[in-house]
């Protein structure tokens, strides 16, 4: 039900995420923001069962910010989702696993832009683009025939556009909206919120 | 007569003292001086730097550490002691916020860090029979920063495990003589501006720092603004303003020579 998307350019991640809290049929809430920052570099996407993704998502934010303190300066995006990814293996084969599936977005000053895909069983993939929820079936195959290394802003937003139209068009569920965000070396910008056409 | 009743921690002696605690005092005497002053816009924490030995790199010592973004602490005592309970202060910091949303008040995390001296001193009495004793931690804390709603704060804490809040003080080596010279000189006029506070604090370290502006690790806070560490130019820059103003009014006060 619940949809996220991330695509990497040259020197740059754009992040999406719909805005739906549903509860069974109901939506609970239509302006959700999914998006976590961990760091002024990079953010969590965080979707899955209802409550372990905020709890998930907090605790490894904290810890993040933990880690700034104690070192005097801030884990870089693959150490922090190879830090993610760990605390969610060592979770998986508790009594209390989470389920929680992530895209974990960020900018490296060394390594630039970098985007990274995990799902609840601990698998983690460093990926040109990606997308999360059922939406993703829709999806993927869009960004892989028009996704290029090296797309501009512009072009990346266009292409996440076509992404969503694809989703108003075929998918059954109407999410009305979705949040979308940009991370590049000046740190992460809101960008206008996508309203597919037909939406309230 | 005290040798009987300073072994633990967990024994009084006959006239009401913890000789543990008295002795975990003396270790922090030995640290070298910090200061902490609270200004109105901002709070700043001045500490005595040890000059290093010849071979050995400037990687300064930090004994300015920051907590969280609105928070900082300057020790004087045992620095091994320090680093544990700085964590455990950091660690606070984070699960504060994530359990309540919002970041400590700088009363709350004093309170914690008094409370670990005490709680730890007081675990050797259950413990006592069955492990090698604990000790109290030896040292003084200042810890600054801004509440929520843009109060500034400067708190101290001791090894006893006690805590007050202060418009000004010092630990550490010549605390003493650092604090007579914050009384006479901490005034409203003072701390009226950012800049005046820094000054002061630079200027009670001068009275009792061996070789000046090199001696001093400085660092800032203002409101809604991460803690600051001064770099030595600066510091050298505001040490020169205070030369000249000593200068100044030395030349004032002197008797005009008749010819």
């Amino acid at each position: 039900m619940e949809y996220l998307i991330g695509i990497q350019g040259q020197d740059f991640v754009l992040v999406a995420a719909d805005n739906v809290a549903a509860h069974s049929i109901v939506k609970m809430k239509q302006d959700q923001d999914k998006m976590f920052k961990l760091s002024d570099k990079i953010l969590l996407l965080c979707v899955g069962e209802a409550g372990d993704t905020v709890q998930f998502a907090e605790y490894i934010q904290k810890n993040i910010q933990l880690y700034k303190m104690r070192n005097g300066y801030e884990l870089s995006p693959t150490a922090a989702a190879n830090f993610t990814r760990k605390n969610l293996a060592d979770y998986l084969r508790s009594r209390t696993p989470y389920h929680v599936n992530l895209l974990l977005a960020g900018f490296d000053e060394t390594d630039g832009p970098g985007l990274y895909y995990m799902d609840h069983l601990s698998a983690l993939a460093k990926a040109p683009f990606a997308a999360h929820g059922h939406g993703a079936y829709l999806t993927l195959s869009i960004l892989d025939r028009y996704y290029r290394p090296d797309l501009t802003r512009d072009e990346a937003v266009d292409l996440l556009k076509k992404c969503i139209e694809e989703l108003n068009h075929r998918f059954i569920l109407n999410l009305p909206s979705f949040s979308v965000r940009l991370i590049d070396k000046d740190g992460t910008h809101d960008l206008e919120k996508l309203i597919p056409v037909g939406s309230k | 007569m005290a040798a009987r009743y300073d072994r633990a921690i967990t024994v009084f002696s006959p006239d009401g003292h913890l000789f543990q605690v008295e002795y975990a005092q003396e270790a922090v005497k030995k640290g070298s001086t910090a200061v902490g002053i609270r200004g109105k816009d901002i709070v700043v924490l001045g500490v005595e730097k040890k000059s290093v030995a010849k071979l050995q790199e400037e990687r300064t010592v930090r004994k300015i550490c920051a907590l969280d973004d609105h928070v900082c602490m300057a020790f004087a005592g045992l620095t091994a002691d320090a680093r544990i309970v700085i964590n455990r202060a950091r660690v606070e910091c984070q699960s504060h916020r994530l359990t309540v949303e919002d970041p400590v008040t700088v009363e709350y995390i004093t309170r914690h860090i008094a409370t670990l001296k005490q709680v730890d001193c007081m675990q050797n009495t259950l413990r006592y029979t069955q492990s090698n004793g604990r000790r109290p931690f030896g040292i003084s804390a200042l810890i600054v920063g801004f509440d929520n709603d843009g109060t500034p704060r400067l708190y101290q804490t001791d090894p006893s495990g006690t805590y007050h809040a202060w418009k000004a003080n010092s630990i550490g080596r010549s605390a003493k003589t650092v604090r007579e010279f914050l009384e006479k000189n901490y005034t409203d006029e003072a701390i009226a501006t950012d800049n005046e506070a820094i000054k002061l604090a630079i200027k009670a370290l001068l009275e009792v720092v061996q070789s000046g502006g090199k001696n001093i690790e400085l660092a800032v806070i203002r409101r809604n603004q991460p803690l600051k560490l001064l770099e030595s130019k600066e510091i050298e820059t505001l040490v020169a303003e205070i030369e000249k103003e000593k200068e100044e009014e030395a030349e004032k006060k002197k008797p005009k020579k008749s010819t």
